[in-house]
């Protein structure tokens, strides 16, 4: 009865399939590949299985920078989806300041990474930053280069600054997608602000709100950029987090057994979470459509 | 040109969207498609417009099986319930753009545009933007856009749906007269039984993806093929209520019973339901055989000519469509008079067993 | 309780509105009473919901003033109006019981527990909800969902007037009449003051005790679904209210051997003295003869005054027929009844006189006291 509809349409896949083969399904595979292997030179490889994989997940600098890794993307994702929503309901819904404050929570968005490193870690200088220097000067003993807490504090002032545009203009048009009367009814009923956001606008944002805490979460746990930039990974290592383990120790110490066998970790953690994400979505909406189906 | 369907299926996980639909569009016929939402309509014009693939089956136009071809290679227009317009061309660009697509010379296009304007009342808008029309003339030039390419078969998905009553009436007069004169297949999918009355030509009933009944409305109106298809003329819906048959007698559960006479001679013994036209059931006794209900009213519905009189006896409700003005309040006890020579009889199944006979047959035009 | 007064009330969408066409609702003074059924009638674009809305508080009228019992409200928001609404599309908190939706208002307004409840299980009652209280209102069709729209008004003590824009829109037919008598039935059984707006002369006769009859931005009459059938005031009031609308014959005066005649394309309309004398009274050369397609008759066999047609399409709608005749160059309609059978070529239609009714200028003048129809 599930009969397949189209075949011809597989063919038409075919080009994005060889695409992806060539551009992750490959690479990936060498990733494995190293990964099981101890190799000296092109003539001495030796199959190792699993033991690169046991000595990463036992590794404390690892272990340490996972926790820290897991700490920063559960903070950014509770300071900018709240501060997202935040913002997207405060914001005009038409005429000319509507079009300015879209363009203006654009902006940080256009920026590239380095870039937006190389700003803060000028704006937050103690010396001759802006910020630095107005802070100290209000008497609070500030800076990113020798105080972890300052350190931390700025990367992640700096990634919120950088991205909780993208979760307000998601909701922003997530907002505008309501009718009219939904606000009308809910005014009617005399509901709160409170209620109207609890019961109308939160439910109706759920589904890009979903989107935009996949997209934010994929984003900060593979952040390297910034805090390199920022700190270099320091004061000691309180701003390393996975990505820049990573790079030191395939580029810098080039253990490159090891360094597969991270990233292949690293790999499927984000997809397990992702994965998740997923999960839940399809979950959600499958749900949906079986009670309708007993109507 | 013709267009026939054969044994098409379409499941969509699990469920049946058309289930054995055989059916023959005629040359130059007119044809409605009348069924609830969900019923199948929308599915069978996709299904004939190449918009989706059958899961099994034939579609074919003028012999030719046409099952897999694509929407752009079937010569195919359609009319939406949304009024769909480029918002960014004018009138006259709206219904010339399938010309040019196909490549008509300019010359031809002029005069086919204006044609098809004039034909649907709207040359005088032809240098304004769809959006600055009114509901209905945005219709209009939705409907003169699938006019205009002269296509094979032309298909109508409630078209008039959201459209003011009155201008509803107006544009199912005029598309009955627009179709007389030319020689595609239209089909219009609605429903509302008064539509497919009014717009006469072959009628198909759709019941849960499945074809019940085809031919003229008003057959189908007098002699419904179940009690799917008799519920589809609702206006306002067919009483139905369960009963029995005996040697005997003739019961309606427990709220009548009386002598089976010569009623239902041919009719076997047994459980039945019985159906009968709001329009049929009276106030007064018009003959000796009528069978006396005693009902309480729930509700006077008064129109303007007429009153919809909803009555109830415990769980047995019926509606009466009166002639006149009859004020009645809530809870007044009356009686209401069903002649039996009126009933439909239903198999426990829902196929009919007896249609009432219609005074005056076939001589509709 | 409300009566709801529209007092000399205009609104025009522009700030500074030059000529009549600025306006989308033209100067009015309306009364709702407290308690009434009543529909709010017109084509699209008429102004019937923007006057829905200077009523709901959702638009502010540029003059004049809304009154509820007595006292202005031009100022009030819409929450504290006392007044609910049902949407055309349906609009319920998806993410809500069914139970919850209905108890929103009231946990609003901070009413006590065991009061919601009993008040809840109520109006659930009366809306058949009770089997489907606890499931959750984003799944339910259409019809379920404009139940729950309306009981979020019917729980609250305090709502006085229910307004109803185009509700059954979005309703398969079958339910709209299972739908439109439970409408019937709440309102009989509480107090409320409801206002019906729709597009649709059916649904508006059946639900309302007095409809208004909007045109351009002005309520052209209101009256009982009957008045507005049987004397339409205005020609668009006969076109608009029936199906189909009323027949209109433009006739000229015309003097021959049996004395004045008003007649169309040569016919004359046998019409009675009074009638005679109010068309020959006017100066103006807009004169119309209406005649409701229920009150001609049709038959085959000629009558006295009964004049000559041709019969050119029959529509058969099952309880009913609809003959189109050409008389002179007129096209009439004329409704039959189920049973009976129209002639098929030549026919003679009688006009009872006490059904033509005389318009002047569009509009109807009374037979007897020669006055202008319009209250």
């Amino acid at each position: 009865m599930n009969k397949v509809q189209n075949n011809k349409a597989w063919f038409l896949v075919l080009p994005v399939f060889l695409l992806v083969a060539f551009s992750a399904v490959i690479p990936l595979m060498t990733v494995v590949n190293y990964s099981v292997q101890d190799i000296f030179d092109q003539n001495n490889a030796y199959f190792v299985g699993l033991e690169w994989y046991q000595e990463v997940l036992s590794d404390p600098r690892l272990q340490d920078s996972l926790a820290r890794q897991f700490l920063y993307s559960g903070t950014v994702l509770l300071i900018e989806v709240p501060l997202g929503i935040c913002v997207a309901l405060m914001m005009p819904t038409r005429g000319w300041t509507a079009s300015l404050s879209l363009i203006v929570l654009a902006l940080p968005l256009l920026i590239p990474w380095n870039v937006v490193g190389t700003i803060w870690q000028i704006f937050a200088r103690s010396d001759i930053g802006l910020l630095g220097y107005v802070i100290n000067g209000l008497g609070i003993d500030y800076n990113y280069t020798s105080n972890p807490v300052d350190a931390w504090i700025t990367v992640l002032l700096m990634d919120v600054w950088h991205w909780t545009s993208l979760i307000a203009l998601l909701c922003y048009s997530g907002l505008r997608a309501i009718p009219d009367a939904y606000y009308q009814a809910a005014r009617i009923d005399r509901a709160s602000s409170w209620a109207i956001f609890r019961f109308i606008q939160l439910p109706k944002l759920q589904g890009v709100l979903i989107i935009g805490v996949l997209l934010r979460f994929m984003d900060s746990f593979m952040i390297y950029t910034e805090p390199f930039v920022l700190t270099g990974g320091g004061p000691g290592n309180s701003t390393t987090f996975l990505s820049q383990t990573l790079t030191k120790m395939a580029i810098g110490q080039f253990d490159i057994g090891p360094a597969a066998a991270f990233s292949i970790i690293y790999f499927l953690i984000v997809l397990l979470v992702s994965w998740l994400f997923f999960t839940t979505i399809t979950h959600l909406d499958k749900d949906k459509v079986k009670e309708q189906s007993h109507d | 040109m013709s267009l026939v369907l054969e044994k098409v299926f379409r499941h969509v996980e699990g469920i049946d969207h058309l289930h054995d639909i055989n059916i023959e569009f005629k040359p130059g016929s007119f044809n409605v498609l009348l069924g609830r939402t969900l019923a199948g309509k929308t599915s069978l014009m996709r299904a004939i417009a190449g918009l989706d693939k059958v899961t099994s089956g034939k579609v074919s136009i003028d012999g030719e099986d046409v099952t897999g071809l694509s929407v752009q290679k079937r010569n195919i227009s359609m009319v939406y319930q949304q009024f769909i317009n480029y918002p960014n061309l004018t009138v006259y660009d709206n219904i010339a753009s399938p010309l040019k697509l196909s490549g008509t010379p300019a010359a031809e296009i002029k005069k086919r545009v204006y044609e098809t304007a004039n034909m649907l009342h709207i040359e005088s808008f032809l240098k304004r933007y769809p959006l600055e029309l009114s509901g209905g003339q945005q219709q209009r030039t939705a409907m003169a856009r699938a006019l205009v390419k002269d296509a094979q078969i032309i298909l109508f998905d409630e078209p008039l749906v959201n459209l003011d009553y009155k201008l509803r009436e107006e544009l199912r007069q005029e598309l009955r007269e627009l179709f007389k004169a030319r020689n595609s297949i239209a089909i219009y999918a609605t429903t509302e039984a008064n539509e497919a009355l009014a717009l006469g030509g072959t009628t198909s009933l759709l019941h849960c993806g499945r074809l019940l009944q085809s031919g003229p409305a008003i057959e189908q109106y007098h002699k419904p093929i179940n009690l799917h298809a008799a519920d589809l003329y609702s206006e306002p819906p067919i009483n139905i209520f369960r009963g029995n048959i005996s040697e005997s007698q003739i019961s309606f559960e427990n709220y009548a019973s009386f002598p089976a006479a010569n009623n239902f001679p041919s009719i076997a013994p047994g459980d039945y339901s019985f159906g009968i036209r709001p329009s049929h059931i009276s106030l007064v006794p018009k003959n000796g055989s009528d069978i006396e209900l005693s009902v309480k009213v729930d509700v006077a519905e008064i129109s303007a000519s007429e009153t919809f009189l909803h009555v109830a006896n415990n769980d047995l409700q019926m509606v009466l469509q009166l002639s006149g003005v009859h004020d009645y309040r809530t809870n007044t006890a009356v009686n209401i008079y069903l002649p039996p020579e009126k009933l439909f009889v239903f198999d426990p199944l829902g196929k009919i067993i007896k249609a009432p006979s219609i005074s005056g047959a076939g001589d509709h035009q | 309780m409300a009566e709801i007064h529209l007092k000399a009330l205009a609104h025009s969408y522009s700030d500074n509105p030059q000529s009549s066409a600025d306006y989308a609702i033209h100067e009015m003074e309306h009364v709702w009473h407290q308690g009434g059924a009543y529909a709010l009638l017109g084509p699209s674009g008429c102004g019937k919901s923007t006057l829905l809305n200077i009523i709901s508080g959702l638009i502010k009228p540029s003059h004049g003033s809304v009154l509820f019992d007595g006292v202005e409200v031009n100022e009030v928001a819409t929450q504290d109006r006392n007044i609910a609404q049902v949407f055309q599309f349906p609009v319920i908190y998806d993410s809500m019981t069914v139970y919850d939706n209905l108890a929103f208002p009231l946990r609003n307004m901070k009413v006590a527990k065991d009061k919601i409840d009993s008040k809840v299980k109520e109006v659930a009652n009366t809306l058949d909800l009770t089997d489907i209280l606890h499931r959750k209102a984003s799944n339910l069709s259409a019809d379920a969902k404009q139940k729950i729209s309306m009981g979020r008004g019917l729980v609250r003590d305090d709502v006085s007037a229910i307004l109803f824009d185009e509700p059954l829109t979005v309703i398969d037919p079958n339910l709209k009449w299972k739908l439109r008598r439970q409408l019937k039935q709440i309102h009989e059984r509480y107090n409320i003051t409801m206002v019906y707006v729709t597009h649709d002369q059916l649904e508006a006769s059946t639900f309302a005790d007095k409809i208004a009859l909007m045109y351009q931005g002005k309520i052209v009459q209101f009256g009982t679904p009957r008045e507005l059938f049987e004397n339409p005031n205005h020609t668009f009031v006969g076109y608009f209210i029936g199906s189909p609308g009323m027949n209109f014959l433009s006739v000229e005066k015309q003097q021959t051997n049996s004395g004045t005649q008003f007649s169309f394309d040569g016919i004359a309309l046998p019409l009675d003295n009074n009638q005679k004398a109010v068309l020959s009274n006017s100066s103006s050369s807009n004169l119309k003869v209406g005649i409701r397609p229920e009150f001609i008759q049709l038959s085959a066999a000629e009558h006295p005054d009964s004049l000559p047609c041709e019969v050119i399409h029959t529509e058969d709608l099952g309880t009913y027929k609809i003959v189109t005749v050409l008389m002179g160059q007129q096209e009439l309609k004329i409704r039959l009844g189920e049973e009976q059978q129209p002639p098929t070529k030549t026919a003679y239609a009688t006009f009872p006189s006490q059904w033509m009714k005389i318009y002047i200028d569009e509009y109807l003048v009374d037979n007897n006291s020669g006055d202008t129809g319009d209250e």
